[in-house]
């Protein structure tokens, strides 16, 4: 089993050129790669150097910043305390990258839940269908301009997508087509 | 462990299972597709399987996750990183305690802080007290999804001791809240460490009790022997953490792998199955029980005196009293509330041993007080994905059992 000091100068012998310069915060490790050689990458890191453990994998939307996404994988050990975390850098051009769930199993539903969640497509997946959202869903909440409130959407086969019976009551906020204006913590703008 | 039952000579479960699987192969039929949950007794909250069965038998099962999606990272991105507290308790609910404390490290290691001794010795408490309460919920509903009712209802007698020591500590019985990034809200009350030791003192014997009432109950035995066996391979390559993964023979604790809050001091066993089926599953849970008794006690034996949070008065709330008579600390009050803590640009990932496997925090952060992003690793999440593997080759009852024993709670997976 590799420390991440060996493991990461390992993996910049062996993809040179496609890795960027490893960087340190709170003891962990951190590497930049090439978005079309993580599959290779996660092969080496459990192959040769014993990191079996892929513990989590986020995406983060840098927005206004080129490329926009980045993908962040966390590969452990399930029996040493070592860790070292890969980013793939994602354009919104292409917004895809391959997938490792052909190498770690549980990758399927972490690049589900990203493509979910973000939008970013992982090619050769399995199973690519949205996962917390449901199939149909049109946005992908949490891009920075997703607003916190969210947007309308058809929800097709669902019971409410009209007026709730209950809306208009005396306990239920005044219907309306944007949260914002049914919500009755949001108040309106002083009038001037 | 398992040797223990060696002595019952009936057909297993697989075994049968096998011999199904045989027989109907040569029956023509169509498969039906049968809709489980999202509300259904066994699926412990709104998890949804699409199972397609051939007669008995799960040919196919697609699991349908998502129903308790409330958008925690999005919202975790809009607040400051003390208001996130209270989301938590909403993750794993039946270990609220567990999961205010591996948020609340995880923030401190961005911080770079070391919490005080006697903070630390309250939060491996609550760690401990919190995970036998899970647990507790954890097998106590898996007996009774296979038909052991009485079981639920001493482990509930035994966890409404614990939510009463809970309530008399952090105030609230569920929604606890009880750290914040750098300390706790409160320090324990007086005579609170003595009602701990008591407890623990009254558990002991309990523990035995449900040990003798199903460890070697037959119909309990033989409906989890050799039903759900998940191999090391697989466990390993699915990223199982917990109960989950130690059954099937992977001795991965948080607690001894990556030591936080001064784990590596206490002596504690780490139990592992060497089938990797529901009844390795449910003995780890069981003897995790004791073992989390063990650490209670010696974190009582040698409780240290001393603050309960960190010294960085900018970034930590100053005493109410100070706040209404000095200046600065009305400041610092007032910048804390408004702003957030002054977190350094960076990102770090902590994981804990939480009653379900790893819950781990990934935090991005441009510095200032609020994440730029926070992604929560769900345990049951990651437990959940093995679903489709599986179950398909068990029998319809058998589905029941596994999904106890899996032990996933859906305010976690969904967030």
């Amino acid at each position: 089993m590799a420390t991440p000091t060996e493991a990461i100068q390992s993996l910049q012998s062996e993809f040179a050129g496609k890795v960027g310069t490893a960087r340190e915060f709170r003891g962990e490790h951190t590497l930049e790669v090439d978005r079309d050689i993580i599959a290779s990458v996660a092969t080496h890191l459990r192959d040769k150097l014993g990191f079996d453990y892929l513990a989590d994998i986020c995406s983060v939307d840098n927005m206004g910043d080129e490329p926009r996404y980045e993908v962040v994988y966390e590969f452990a050990s399930f029996s040493l305390p070592h860790h070292v975390r890969v980013i793939a850098k994602v354009s919104e051009d292409e917004q895809s990258l391959p997938t490792i769930s052909g190498v770690y199993a549980t990758a399927n539903w972490h690049e589900r839940e990203i493509w979910d969640m973000m939008g970013i497509k992982f090619d050769g997946h399995p199973d690519l269908r949205r996962i917390l959202m449901w199939e149909g869903f049109p946005y992908f909440p949490l891009q920075r301009d997703f607003p916190l409130e969210g947007k309308p959407s058809d929800t097709p086969g669902e019971a409410f997508t009209r007026i709730a019976p209950l809306e208009g009551g005396p306990f239920v906020t005044a219907p309306a087509d944007h949260n914002h204006d049914r919500e009755p913590r949001a108040r309106p703008p002083e009038p001037v | 462990m398992a040797t223990t039952t060696t002595t019952i000579e009936q057909p297993d479960a697989y075994y049968r299972v096998q011999q199904a699987a045989e027989n109907a192969a040569d029956v023509p039929g169509e498969r039906l597709t049968l809709n489980m949950g999202p509300s259904h007794p066994s699926t412990h909250g709104v998890l949804r399987i699409l199972l397609e069965l051939d007669g008995e038998l799960v040919t196919k099962a697609t699991p349908d996750v998502g129903y308790l999606h409330r958008g925690d990272e999005k919202i975790a991105e809009n607040m400051t990183y003390n208001q996130f507290v209270p989301y938590t308790d909403r993750l794993d609910y039946l270990a609220p305690l567990a999961n205010n404390v591996a948020y609340a490290c995880a923030v401190e290691k961005l911080m770079n802080w070391e919490v005080p001794p006697r903070c630390a010795a309250i939060r491996v408490l609550c760690c401990e007290l919190a995970r036998i309460s899970a647990h507790l919920l954890g097998f106590g509903a898996m007996a009774m999804d296979v038909g052991a009712m009485s079981v639920f209802l001493y482990t509930f007698t035994e966890r409404e001791k614990l939510y009463n020591l809970f309530e008399s500590l952090t105030g609230a019985r569920f929604t606890t809240s009880y750290t914040r990034i750098g300390g706790l809200t409160r320090d324990v009350p007086p005579g609170w460490l003595d009602e701990v030791a008591a407890f623990i003192k009254q558990y002991k014997p309990q523990i035995e009790e449900t040990d003798k009432l199903l460890t070697r109950n037959k119909i309990f035995v033989e409906r989890n022997r050799d039903v759900g066996v998940i191999t090391r391979e697989e466990a390993i390559s699915y990223g199982l953490t917990g109960p989950n993964v130690r059954g099937s023979g992977v001795d991965y604790d948080v607690r001894k792998v990556r030591p936080y809050l001064g784990y590596e001091k206490y002596n504690f066993d780490v139990p592992v199955g060497t089938v990797g089926d529901c009844y390795d599953r449910y003995l780890c849970r069981m003897e995790e029980l004791r073992q989390s008794c063990r650490i209670i006690e010696q974190v009582l034996a040698s409780f240290p005196e001393g603050p309960i949070h960190v010294g960085d008065t900018k970034n930590y709330l100053p005493k109410k009293q100070k706040v209404l008579t000095k200046m600065e600390e009305l400041i610092h009050q007032f910048i804390l509330v408004t702003e957030g803590l002054k977190a350094p640009a960076g990102e770090v990932y902590f994981g804990a041993e939480n009653p379900k496997g790893e819950l781990g925090f990934y935090i991005r952060s441009r510095g200032g007080g609020v994440p730029y992003r926070l992604k929560i690793r769900a345990p049951s999440f990651v437990n959940l994905s093995i679903l489709d593997r599986l179950l398909p080759g068990n029998m319809m009852s058998d589905v029941v059992a596994i999904l106890g024993s899996l032990d996933f709670v859906m305010g976690e997976c969904d967030r």
